[in-house]
Formats: C-alpha cells, sequence, structure tokens
C-alpha cells in the first residue's frame, strides 16, 4: 500500500515532464529515420550530437557560448509573453542593440573602461529596449497586433543596421565586409577565465533569466502581469495600470536582447556586421515557446540548443553531414515539442486523478 | 541627374516589379487562403525554400521544368499539410508552429539540396510579349514567364471562388466564425487543414520561380525573404486577392527600385528600399488600427485579431 502510495506521488511529481520526454523520444525516432533514409549512419550521428555538445570541454565551450544570446532572445519573447503578447522581433532589437554598443565608444568622451563596458550595455539596452517598447505602446495605443507588428519592425531594423553599417557608420579600413570601426583592445569582452573559455555574456544570460524569474514569480508586477495575460477586463476592472505593464515587459524584453547584440558585438565579433545577423531572434522564440515562457527552463533550453547547433561542425567532419542537419534535427525537435503540448489538458486531468488516489491511500492507511 | 533616363528607369521598374512580384503573387495569395481560413502560417519561409529545392532537383532529374514546379508545390502541399495538423492539437500555437516550420523546411531544404548546387536544370521559358519594339531593354522587359499570367489568373479565380461559389464562402465563414460553421455541419479542423496545403502549394510554386526562372538556380541564399513579406503583403492587402496581386507587384516594384535606381547611376540606399514594403504595410496598419477594433476585413478567427 506504502509502495503504491510512493508511485503514485512520483507519478504526480513527474508527469508535468511528460510532454517534454515524449517529444524528445520522437525527434530521436524522427530523425533516425531521416538519416537512415537518406543512407546515414544515424546511430553514429545520434552519439555525435551528444559528443559534440557536451562530449569535451571544448565542446560545452561552444555550446554555451551559443546559448548565452538565446537566453537573452529568449526572455524578449517570454516577458511580454506573461502580459499575453505574442512579440517575435527579437532579432531587431539585437542587431540595434549591437550597433548602439559598437558606436557607443566613438560618440561617448572617454572614460574607465569598465565604465565605457557599462555605457555600451546601456545604450544596446536603451535602443532594444525602445525597439520593442514601440511594439508595446503601438499595440496598446492603436490596437496595432504586436506580432505583426514586430514581425515588420525587426525587417526595417535589420535593413536600417545595413543601411548603417555600410554607409554613415562605415570604418573606410573595413573593405569587403562591411563594419563599424573595431572596438579598441580593453573594450573586448573576454572569456570567464583560462580555462572556460566562454564570454561573460553567458553570466549575464543566467543572471538575465533568474532575475525574470523573480520579475514574474515572486514580485506584485509578476503577480499583476499574470492578471493582465490572463484577463485584461479583469485587471482594468482591478485597476491595473494594463498599458504600463504591457510596455513595462516589451521594454524589458527589448532590451535582453539587445544586450544580446552588446555581447554579440563586444565578445565575439570585434565591431557591428553583418555577421550578428545570425538568426538569434528566430532561435530565441523557439527556446521561449519549448520553455513554455518559464525564465528558469529558458536557461536550459537554450543549452539544448545550443548544444545542437555546436555539434555541427563535428557532423560535418566525421560524417560528412551538411549544416543543414542540424537545422533539421531542430525543427523536429520544436515541432514535436509544440506538438506534444496538446497533452497538457489531459495532463491536468490525470495529475488530479492521482492527487485524489494518494489522498485515498492515505485515508486508507490512517482508517486501516 | 542630367542624364537620369526616366525612360530607362520606369521600364526597369516595370520589368523589377514583374519579375520579382510573381513569387509574391503565388506566396501572397497562399497565405491569403490559409488566413481566411482562420489560421496564420508563419512557416511559409521555409515552404519557399523547401519547393525552390524540390523544383529545382525534380526539374534537373526529369529534365522538365514544368514536372519540377508541380514537385514544387507538391512539397509544400506536403509541408502545409504538417503544419495544419499539428496546428489542429489543442493547445497549440500557429505562430510558434510556423516557425518551427520555417526551421525544418529550411534545414531540409539546405540537406536535401546539398548535392543540386552545381549542375544547371532546365528553367522555365519567358513568352516574349515585346517582338514589336525596335528597344532592347522593351523587349527585355516585356520577356514575361508563363507564371505571371498564371498567377494573375488565379488571383481574379479566388477572388471569384470566395466570393460566389460554395467552398469559398464555406471557407470563410470557418475563418470568421467557426462555431457557425460547426452548427452548419461542416468541420473546421479539415477545413482549415485543406486550406494550409493549398497555401502551402501556392508557396511551392512562388519557390519553383525563384529557382527555375528567377534568379533561375537553386542555391542557399536563394530567397531573400519573400515567405516572410508575403505575411505582411496579406495584412497590407487586407485579404482579399485582387488586392494580394496589386500589392505583390507594388511590393516587387519595391525590391526593384534599388536596382532600377542602379541602372541610373544612383546606388545609395539600397537597404532602405528594400525595407520599404515592410515600413508601408506597417504606416497602414498603424493608420488604420484602432483599439478595441480589428482590421476591416480580418478573418474574425485568425489568432492576429483576436
Amino acid at each position: 500500500m506504502n509502495f503504491r502510495n510512493q508511485f503514485y506521488r512520483v507519478g504526480v511529481a513527474l508527469l508535468p515532464g511528460l510532454p517534454s520526454l515524449l517529444a524528445a523520444l520522437t525527434t530521436f525516432v524522427l530523425f533516425m529515420l531521416f538519416l537512415t533514409v537518406q543512407g546515414k549512419p544515424a546511430w553514429e550521428a545520434c552519439q555525435l550530437v551528444v559528443q559534440g555538445a557536451f562530449g569535451s570541454a571544448f565542446a560545452l565551450e561552444s555550446t554555451l557560448q551559443r546559448a548565452a544570446p538565446l537566453m537573452l532572445t529568449a526572455l524578449c519573447v517570454a516577458l511580454p509573453a506573461r502580459a499575453g503578447l505574442i512579440i517575435i522581433g527579437g532579432e531587431g532589437a539585437l542587431v540595434l542593440g549591437g550597433l548602439a554598443a559598437a558606436v557607443a565608444p566613438l560618440w561617448l568622451p572617454s572614460m574607465p573602461t569598465l565604465l565605457m563596458l557599462l555605457c555600451m550595455a546601456f545604450s544596446a539596452m536603451l535602443v532594444g529596449g525602445f525597439w520593442i517598447g514601440l511594439n508595446g505602446w503601438m499595440r496598446q495605443k492603436r490596437g496595432l497586433n504586436e506580432t505583426i507588428g514586430s514581425l515588420l519592425l525587426s525587417y526595417i531594423a535589420i535593413a536600417l543596421f545595413n543601411q548603417l553599417v555600410e554607409g554613415p557608420l562605415r570604418d573606410p579600413a573595413s573593405l569587403n565586409k562591411p563594419s563599424t570601426v573595431p572596438l579598441g583592445d580593453d573594450l573586448l569582452i573576454g572569456p570567464i577565465s583560462d580555462q572556460f573559455q566562454v564570454h561573460w555574456g553567458l553570466v549575464v544570460g543566467i543572471i538575465a533569466c533568474v532575475l525574470a524569474q523573480i520579475l514574474v514569480r515572486n514580485s506584485v508586477t509578476g503577480f499583476s502581469l499574470q492578471v493582465v495575460g490572463g484577463n485584461v477586463r479583469t485587471a482594468r476592472m482591478m485597476g491595473l495600470p494594463v498599458d504600463r505593464l504591457v510596455i513595462l515587459t516589451c521594454v524589458l524584453g527589448g532590451a535582453c536582447a539587445g544586450l544580446a547584440g552588446m555581447f554579440e558585438v563586444a565578445a565575439v565579433q570585434g565591431s557591428a556586421n553583418a555577421a550578428i545577423i545570425a538568426g538569434y531572434g528566430a532561435s530565441g522564440i523557439l527556446v521561449a515557446f519549448a520553455a513554455r515562457q518559464n525564465p528558469l527552463a529558458i536557461i536550459a533550453c537554450a543549452i539544448l540548443l545550443g548544444g545542437i547547433e555546436a555539434s555541427g561542425s563535428l557532423l560535418q567532419r566525421r560524417l560528412g553531414l551538411p549544416d543543414a542537419t542540424t537545422l533539421i534535427l531542430e525543427g523536429i525537435l520544436f515541432t514535436s515539442l509544440l506538438a506534444w503540448e496538446a497533452l497538457t489538458p489531459r495532463i491536468v486531468a490525470w495529475r488530479l486523478r492521482l492527487n485524489e488516489r494518494v489522498i485515498q491511500a492515505q485515508g486508507a492507511l490512517q482508517h486501516g | 541627374m542630367a542624364d537620369l533616363d526616366l525612360a530607362t528607369f520606369f521600364l526597369a521598374l516595370l520589368a523589377g516589379a514583374i519579375r520579382v512580384g510573381t513569387p509574391f503573387i503565388f506566396v501572397s495569395l497562399g497565405e491569403c487562403l490559409t488566413e481566411k481560413s482562420g489560421r496564420i502560417n508563419l512557416g511559409l519561409e521555409g515552404i519557399l525554400v523547401s519547393g525552390a529545392m524540390a523544383g529545382y532537383a525534380v526539374a534537373y532529374l526529369t529534365g522538365s521544368a514544368w514536372i519540377g514546379v508541380l514537385a514544387a508545390g507538391g512539397a509544400g502541399l506536403m509541408l502545409g499539410l504538417l503544419h495544419g495538423a499539428i496546428c489542429s492539437l489543442p493547445r497549440v500555437n500557429d505562430i510558434a508552429v510556423g516557425i518551427a516550420l520555417m526551421v525544418l523546411g529550411t534545414g531540409l531544404a539546405f540537406f536535401l539540396g546539398k548535392s543540386f548546387i552545381q549542375p544547371q536544370a532546365p528553367s522555365l521559358v519567358a513568352i516574349h510579349l515585346g517582338g514589336w519594339s525596335d528597344d532592347e531593354r522593351v523587349r527585355s522587359a516585356l520577356s514575361i514567364n508563363v507564371l505571371f499570367f498564371i498567377g494573375v489568373a488565379l488571383a481574379f479565380v479566388l477572388s471569384w471562388g470566395l466570393r460566389s461559389t460554395r467552398w469559398g464562402l464555406m471557407l470563410r465563414l470557418v475563418g470568421d466564425h467557426a462555431e457557425s460553421a460547426r452548427a452548419l455541419g461542416y468541420r473546421p479542423v479539415l477545413v482549415r487543414i485543406a486550406a494550409t496545403a493549398a497555401g502551402g502549394f501556392l508557396a511551392g510554386i512562388g519557390g519553383a520561380y525563384l529557382s527555375l526562372y528567377y534568379p533561375g538556380s537553386w542555391n542557399e541564399g536563394l530567397s531573400s525573404g519573400q515567405g516572410i513579406m508575403a505575411v505582411a503583403l496579406v495584412i497590407f492587402a487586407r485579404w482579399q486577392p485582387l488586392r494580394c496581386l496589386w500589392a505583390a507587384l507594388l511590393f516587387g516594384a519595391a525590391g526593384a527600385i534599388g536596382p532600377a535606381l542602379q541602372s541610373v547611376g544612383i546606388s545609395s540606399g539600397y537597404y532602405l528600399f528594400s525595407a520599404a514594403p515592410y515600413a508601408l504595410t506597417l504606416a497602414v496598419m498603424f493608420i488604420t488600427c484602432r483599439p478595441n477594433q480589428t482590421l476591416s476585413g480580418a478573418p474574425g478567427e485568425l489568432s492576429l485579431t483576436r
């Protein structure tokens, strides 16, 4: 009897993870099937994905390096999602934030390195926050749909970025790869330590996710957001400042994406150029949805996605598989994660039933 | 500026509008059909790229460009079907599925298309309507692909079909109010899956135009976001097939304005012109949207407007 009780309890605890588990399993089967049909060594490829993502210190560094911007761009989706908005324009905030960080040292008076880095981060967050905040404002003031609005604004941002980098802000010395003037050596953000060659963006990304978790779970603002996201009319009846809350989440999300741009510029590229338009925005959307808009889960999902992307080079070297293999794996993974989400209502029902069993079993123990 | 040749400029613009706009016609009509049923498919970009690859590969293998076009449509149909089926499950967000499909479609196209980057497939032929002119520029501007005419005809057919056929009315009913459709005995889920699949078919053909006519070869940088732009285009056109046609030509012209300006010696501002359609759509949405009121013409069940 007691054993059975334990079994039910474990079931109640583990049930919410069931869709993710099933999605992983589906992905594994479909990916193997695809490679087998293509006549490629499927089992070996799967092993190499794990090895290329987490198998060595070098692989882990590469994984985490890629995960860092994804955490920040995913927050750009997850924070507005708390207020019921679907923002898909993080890429635009990222590139403009990166550009702002790249030109800040040129335009600001010279100051100590640390202060300058803070100024760069601040300007990146300001620009990114403004760009996504604009979406929130247009939605609240004009009823303009934020999903399409952010998509459009993102493409406008990328065009603006290209125009500025190839035009007025171009470093004349950058010949075949138009860039802004490279950052001074002192402003380049180095690795966390010599043994751990991952830039500080990872730490900032994790901190941002933790702060976001505290904001949405443990603060009054977070509670208000939940009301706004659940039912706007209730929120208005309660007298919550709906417009301000919505725009706040957009600004915070945009600031995170802008910060991601700053790290791409200062820790990876060394200047703002077209290489920072790498699809971090779209990957961030997938990470946020896979994490079900939960900031702490974003950390894990970003690392998973970073790992898949990092394993591409190993697949190419060992098995001669094209880069696109990781895209396919990503596509299958996220499609099945979203599809298995359909199980959620059932799981709620199953959990309730299991909970009842636990209570019944306890009752039986006490009375029996 | 003295030698700015207006005739050259406008000819280049017209030719560009048709040449660049044709894939927009197909992709936007496809998206229009999907959105009319109450779903949004953001994965059209992936479908477009898959269609381009499938069309090119099959045209190369069979030696017939038209079989390639059909194969492209078939590839689009399959991906559209996948999107439609997954979004029919409860609690699945169609926007997120679209983005996942974009990644999957692009990945499949790049993976399977790797071996087709080098060989030259037969391309679609153009109809030369400019034979009456001695001017070389006029003749090149008026050599127009058959798919353009098919696209124009399709816009008229869809416009008529949505307005005055039983199928069209049912599709619009499902998109505007699924409950009423259910009450009349239709099954909204099946209608939506069919509409998304049909939309995928058209988007795939748009992709085949890219790889088989203009630019006319398969490579991984083939699409410049036409699939994404089509989503904006449909909103710009307020969900009406005929307006989709004009908007596609307008967007094509906006994409062609940079190269057209280059043809008369102005080369700055290229990127800003390419973003003009996005800015235009945003401006139109900003002007016409009101709080507490959806865009006029928007299907009522669309997640964008609820």
